[in-house]
């Protein structure tokens, strides 16, 4: 995404910029969705971008992201471009895993994302090889890794958290604690609720985080991120978030109430810095206009380009089950 | 005989089971308060209580595993598995535990489990949300492997997979969930046909088609555009994967000369593959023509746009029927 600023308010305005390109993405999608233009299984962000935006500020190119199926905006803060992430959710070739990866599988292995997955907990592990690669090949960086509270139930999470802390590998484990594992909410799917102590039990600096506000997951990731990357093995962010949204676009939402919804709203992360910024006389209304008819004009570019967008041949499809060439 | 759906028939079918027998349970990610992601648990939770549905967290290798420590001790668990992608954190207590424990016990242990699969593609989703992974549990001793193709069978067999002793994988064809039939709810099952016997759903006298599950409807389909042509198939709904029945087969093809099978599942080493071998031996000079397949290309399950490229239809089925006529 753009860098334009430099001092403390440029750069806010910059965080600010970051989330809402991603609110924007999403509330397009679930246009698009609604339409009938993008098929599939699609989960939104919206909500919980502060934690997106907030983390990848404490990330160089070099560092390595692993996401899960919720990661339309850990892609976009990624830096894959705009259209390749559109296109890719029309299931079209111009798409950044050529069409074949969907809404869940955004890939770009050149910016080193390396996917979604609509595994829960699936990628874990991948984490932990990655980081095991930076440090036997002694190259000092992060791998960062996005999953949600559900998937801390799974044995996949527990074999890495133990892998990770044993061998002191350089991962920053980004839990993005939303409340809910689709329509199970964290107390009925956790023994310990309290996420950061589970990971600390690993033997890793663990700590929750304010996952609504964008400067405070900035500032937790950037001291995470520092250590990791100076040797200080895996470290934990629990990251307190909310998704507005339905799990995905099916979802009747019968296991929370409207008003818990509410009252997290309030709290928008989008507004809560606009806010801040606006009272500092940091931002004006007619700047934030002007970043949202922006947004909206790349949106719309990147939409009628994936909409004309081919989509890979039938005949290519048997393409890439093999690595080309003579075994 | 009631209209249902085969959603619905699946949810009258295991409230019978557990009106029937109070130790019989239901656990899974979501199956309670929600009432499963394709609603056949729906409102189950609500009349027989949190004790006997029970809503886990996201832990399959946990779920079959409890559920093989509850069946030890005389319960009837009903395991959901979300997705057919998400059974492979489960695939470890499956083929390693549940289906060896009986066998190694010298039939001193009985693990009476079901677990229901939904499978198979055609609903615009991904990979791992549209696969069809029977054939792996098909290949492992210890397992009865069934699919139902329509609500009156759905309706049915999982009351018989609940009250068999054997641990049953149960697949869903999660396409034909809102497919509907009359059902008989007064009959009870005892009048059923067994769910370990296939069923001639059309009799012909030219090429028998072997199906299950998702495939079943397009094979019915496949027939009435064929005998509109002349060529009278025979359509057999195998309903047991593993085991076969192998008799009723036998007698079709010996009956026809001529076997087609279709599936969504991979023809490479598909069921498919086992029964042209089985075919070809026993039936051996009543053939007119090789065994031939039907199934999915192999590559990883495509994205939603070209999935009906990749899935089995009544062309695809037809243009075998044509093959095997011109040997
Ligand atoms: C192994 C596996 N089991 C089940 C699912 C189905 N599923 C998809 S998302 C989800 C909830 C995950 O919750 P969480 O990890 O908290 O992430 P969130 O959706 O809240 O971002 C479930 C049960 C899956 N994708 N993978
Ligand atoms: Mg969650």
């Amino acid at each position: 995404m753009t860098r334009s600023g430099t001092g403390d308010a440029a750069h806010q305005l910059d965080l600010l910029r970051d989330m809402m390109a991603i609110r924007q993405f999403e509330e397009r999608c679930a246009e698009l969705y609604s339409a009938g233009e993008i098929r599939g299984f699609v989960h939104l962000y919206s909500g919980e971008e502060a934690v997106a935006v907030g983390v990848s500020q404490a990330l160089t190119a070099d560092d390595s992201v692993v996401s899960t199926y919720r990661e339309h905006g850990h892609a976009l803060v990624r830096g894959l471009p705009l259209d390749a992430v559109m296109a890719e959710m029309y299931g079209k070739a111009t798409g950044c895993s050529g069409g074949r990866g969907g809404s869940m599988h955004l890939f770009d292995a050149g910016r080193r994302f390396y996917g979604g997955n609509a595994i829960v907990g699936g990628g874990l592990p991948l984490a932990v090889g990655l980081a095991l690669a930076d440090k036997m090949r002694g190259i000092s960086r992060v791998t960062a890794c996005f999953f949600g509270d559900g998937a801390v139930a799974e044995g996949e999470f527990h074999e890495s958290m133990n892998l990770a802390a044993l061998w002191n590998l350089p991962v920053l484990f980004c839990c993005e604690n939303n409340r809910y594992a689709m329509g199970t909410a964290l107390e009925r799917s956790h023994s310990q609720p309290n996420l950061a102590l589970r990971a600390a039990s690993y033997g890793m600096p663990a700590w929750p985080v304010d996952g609504m506000d964008v400067l405070a997951v900035e500032r937790s990731a950037g001291l995470a991120a520092e250590a990791v990357r100076s040797g200080g093995g895996p470290h934990f962010l629990e990251l307190r978030t909310y998704r507005f949204r339905a799990h995905s676009m099916y979802d009747p939402e019968l296991y929370r109430d409207k008003a818990e919804v509410e009252r997290w709203r309030e709290r928008d992360p989008i507004t809560a810095l606009a806010d801040r910024m606006r009272a500092d006389g940091e931002v004006s209304d007619a700047q934030i206009t002007v970043i949202e008819a922006e947004l909206t004009a790349a949106l719309d570019a990147a939409v009628a380009a994936a909409r004309d967008a081919p989509v890979e041949p039938v005949e290519s499809l048997t393409s890439n089950v093999y690595a080309p060439g003579a075994v | 005989m009631t209209v249902l759906t085969l959603s619905r028939a699946l949810n009258e079918g295991l409230r019978k089971a557990m009106e029937n027998d109070p130790k019989v349970l239901i656990m899974g990610e979501d199956v309670g308060k929600l009432g499963g992601v394709f609603r056949v648990t729906d409102g189950l939770q609500k009349d027989f209580g949190e004790d006997r549905v029970m809503d886990t967290p996201l832990a399959e290798s946990g779920i079959v595993g409890t559920a093989i420590g509850l069946a030890l001790r005389g319960y009837r668990p009903v395991c959901e598995i979300q997705f057919d992608g998400f059974i492979f954190p489960a695939f470890d207590q499956i083929v390693s535990q549940l289906a060896k424990m009986p066998y190694r016990s010298g039939g001193v242990v009985k693990l009476p489990i079901v677990i229901r699969v939904p499978f198979g593609g055609g609903i615009g989703a991904v990979e791992h949300h549209s696969e069809s992974p029977e054939v792996f549990f098909v290949h492992t001793s210890g397992l009865r492997v069934i699919s139902c193709g329509d609500p009156a069978d759905g309706y049915a067999m999982i009351q018989q997979a609940i009250s068999s002793d054997d641990p049953v994988l149960f697949f869903e064809p999660k396409r034909r969930y809102w497919d509907k039939t009359e059902v008989d709810l007064a009959g009870g099952v005892a009048a059923a046909l067994p769910m370990d016997r296939a069923r001639t759903l059309a009799s012909g006298t030219d090429v028998t088609v072997l199906c299950y599950g998702p495939m079943v409807r397009t094979c019915m389909e496949a027939a009435a555009a064929a005998e509109s042509e002349g060529r009278s198939i025979e359509v057999i709904d195998l309903r047991s994967l593993s085991p076969l029945d192998t008799e009723t087969i036998f007698a079709s093809v010996r009956k026809t000369g001529r076997c087609v099978v279709v599936h969504e599942a991979p023809v490479t080493a598909g069921l498919g593959a086992e029964i042209a071998a089985r075919v070809t031996q026993e039936c051996f000079y009543h053939l007119e023509a090789p065994v031939l397949r039907v199934g999915g290309y192999s590559t990883p399950y495509p994205p939603a746009r070209i999935e009906e490229h990749y899935l089995p239809d009544l062309d695809r089925v037809l243009d075998a029927v044509d093959r095997a006529f011109a040997y």
